[in-house]
């Protein structure tokens, strides 16, 4: 693969509500290369949508990052200005949101609003801009664009407005697209159109996409790699294939036993006990280990370092870190 | 199949909606419909929002005022007249474990409910005995009797939900996306507590999901509804291995597996555009019109369902 496009590190981002601090995310490195589809898997509360805002730096008014960094073509963008930022979104990066029932504003018409985005990011105006519009909605798929850029968005269908949402993240073709939960709100059918143009914009584009999901099927579907979040940190990482097929992390492990596949249908599912994690009062260890089967001592009070499954895998676990540390005991 | 608990006659539920100032028309959420539930039996009841299948599950219950067709329950008519007496037999638990629960009410009046208004319970001690009972029944402890519904969390709010739709000792329970609201470690939970009150309580459910690998995993039968119509009903393995009719086929080869392989190597079939507008209906078959398959006959007619053999039953012109 060529040179790196975004490299998260180390990324600590924490709330300050009235109740105390709240750490969303504690430590999250990764990296994403041009023309990748990374996912981001967790469940509520995982701190999924916190590490993809950050990147965006979109937190919430008590939000702030409060370590690591954030290298773009090797820049940090935790130290760029907010006037740099505006121009690294959208230009450089966009998202669209799980929502696209409130992510337009509906006294607008969808035109201007598409509009907006292609003069703010490009030197294009009036007729010039327009045409971009049409282009822009005819790419993801909408019919009569000439027509529905006079149109408000409450005209439109949930899955249109995820087109619409599309169409301006891509309107000035960044190197990267954060799509949070695109497809969570919308049926079926409709989820399978939206993917497949996701898919078959980035595979024209060649853009890098960060998928943020609790779907695992959807991951299964999209994803070369797999980011596994829990209580805001990584659990687990890997192609797609190792992390499905090979997991080593006991809560991917029970997740994927949790939910109906193919292959269970007439067996009971194995649940994972317990309740998510309370991110106002992280343990002290593990943050999976209250609701972990496997836990041992160490679990409670050590939070686990990554260690490489293969080239393809790498895994926070300590029954992973115990059997490659008896591995090396037996063979001395 | 066993003996035949719930039979659903040519249902119909139309609500008026307004057009101009005094002209409504009819919304047909749903028309038409026929099916059977038998003892212990689990139905999947799938389908796009606004299909219909919500409305179906409340019309059975007569939570709305069914606009044709009959409901039997054990071979009874279910009537205006003897709907309370029947609710004790047939409960529901609904979608949203955040709004269908009183914030004002502790968890012990919340269950409690349905044993007063059906005057089930002879005192104060029966009372907190059966309560305390089905609490256990659900998972539960003793001693969140006397706590609210905000502190709890979405999987035990859900399990406080079936806890009431319990209390009254029903044959028949209306699952509505009873685990859509929930994080997908906790869905399994639930479904297993769904299953297993089954086994020990012979309750019947009708399931009504969106999540086609639950509704597979959980129902013994599935029914798939698209705009107010039941366009096919199959055995659970059947339907999923060998779907007939066009809407069935494209809807699972939308769902995405959890199995990279799998899903991968499957052919999506994309349907063109959205489900129309129930005010629009396409004239005779609903669906024609994303249908690739669609003849001039499937304009003029709609398609009634007609078994296929071992209880498959399929309305379509063309397959």
């Amino acid at each position: 693969m060529s040179e790196t496009l975004l490299n998260v590190q180390n990324l600590h981002t924490s709330f300050f509500t009235d109740n105390g601090e709240v750490q969303a995310v504690n430590g999250v490195s990764f990296q994403l290369n041009p023309g990748e589809i990374l996912g981001i898997v967790g469940e509520s509360g995982s701190g999924k949508s916190v590490t993809a805002y950050s990147i965006m730096q979109i937190l919430a008014d008590t939000g702030r990052i409060t370590e690591g960094k954030i290298l773009f073509k090797g820049e940090d963008l935790t130290t760029w200005s907010e006037k740099k930022m505006q121009s690294f979104r959208g230009k450089n990066c966009s998202i669209i949101f799980q929502d696209p029932m409130t992510s337009l504003n509906p006294v607008f018409t969808i035109g201007s609003q598409l509009k907006e985005a292609v003069v703010l990011h490009t030197n294009r105006r009036g007729a010039e801009a327009d045409a971009r519009v049409i282009e822009l909605l005819e790419a993801v798929g909408i019919n009569e664009p000439e027509k529905r850029m006079k149109q408000y968005p409450f005209e439109h269908s949930g899955g249109m407005r995820q087109r619409v949402m599309i169409a301006m993240a891509l309107a000035c073709e960044p190197d990267i697209l954060i799509a949070d939960e695109p497809t969570t709100a919308l049926d079926v059918t409709i989820q399978a159109q939206i993917l497949e143009l996701i898919q078959s914009l980035q595979k024209k584009m060649g853009m890098a996409v960060i998928l943020v999901t609790h779907d695992l099927g959807v991951i299964a579907d999209m994803c070369d790699n797999i980011v596994v979040m829990y209580g805001g940190r990584i659990c687990e990482r890997g192609t797609a294939r190792e992390i499905f097929y090979n997991p080593k992390h006991e809560y991917t492990k029970g997740l994927l036993r949790s939910i109906p596949n193919v292959n269970n249908m007439k067996e009971r599912l194995i649940p994972i006990e317990g309740t998510p994690i309370n991110m106002l009062n992280l343990p002290k260890g593990c943050a999976f280990c209250p609701r972990c089967d496997a836990a041992m001592k160490i679990c409670l009070q050590e939070v686990p370092e990554e260690i490489v499954i293969n080239e393809d895998h790498k895994a926070a676990c300590w029954m992973n870190i115990k059997a490659a540390y008896e591995e090396v005991s037996r063979n001395e | 199949m066993s003996e035949t608990l719930v039979e659903v006659r040519n249902l119909k539920q139309y609500f008026p909606v307004k057009v101009g100032f005094v002209k409504t028309i009819p919304l047909k959420a749903v028309d038409d419909i026929s099916f059977t539930i038998g003892k212990g039996e689990t139905l999947g009841l799938v389908g796009e929002s606004g299909c219909g299948k919500t409305t179906a599950g409340r019309s059975i219950l007569r939570l709305y005022k069914p606009t044709g067709g009959e409901v039997i329950f054990d071979g009874e008519l279910i009537t205006d007249s003897n709907i309370t007496r029947m609710r004790k037999k047939m409960q529901m638990v609904f979608q949203d474990p955040y709004s269908s629960l009183d914030p004002r009410m502790t968890v012990e009046d919340i269950i409690g409910e349905p044993l007063d208004v059906h005057k089930l319970c002879a005192n104060r001690k029966e009372r907190r005995e059966r309560i305390l009972e089905l609490m256990e029944i659900v998972g539960l402890n003793a001693e969140h009797a006397t706590r609210y519904a905000h502190e709890f969390s979405g999987g035990q709010r859900q399990r406080i939900g079936i806890a009431r739709a319990l209390a009254v000792r029903p044959e028949f329970i209306v699952c509505d996306e009873p685990v859509s609201a929930l994080d997908v470690s906790i869905q399994a939970q639930v479904i297993n507590m769904f299953e297993e009150l089954q086994d020990k309580l012979g309750v019947a459910y009708l399931f009504i999901a969106h999540d086609l690998l639950v509704v597979h995993h959980i129902s013994k039968r599935i029914a798939v509804m698209y705009l107010g119509k039941i366009v096919e009903i199959a055995d659970a393995d059947e339907l999923n291995g060998h779907p007939i009719h066009p809407y069935t086929e494209s809807l699972l080869s939308a769902v995405p597996i959890p199995d990279p392989d799998v899903t991968r190597a499957r052919k999506r079939i994309i349907l063109e555009g959205d489900v129309p507008s129930p005010l629009k209906r396409p004239s005779g078959c609903p669906f024609r019109t994303r249908c690739r398959y669609a003849t001039e006959q499937c304009a003029e007619e709609c398609p009634t369902l007609t078994d296929r053999g071992g209880g498959h039953e399929v309305a379509c012109w063309v397959k």
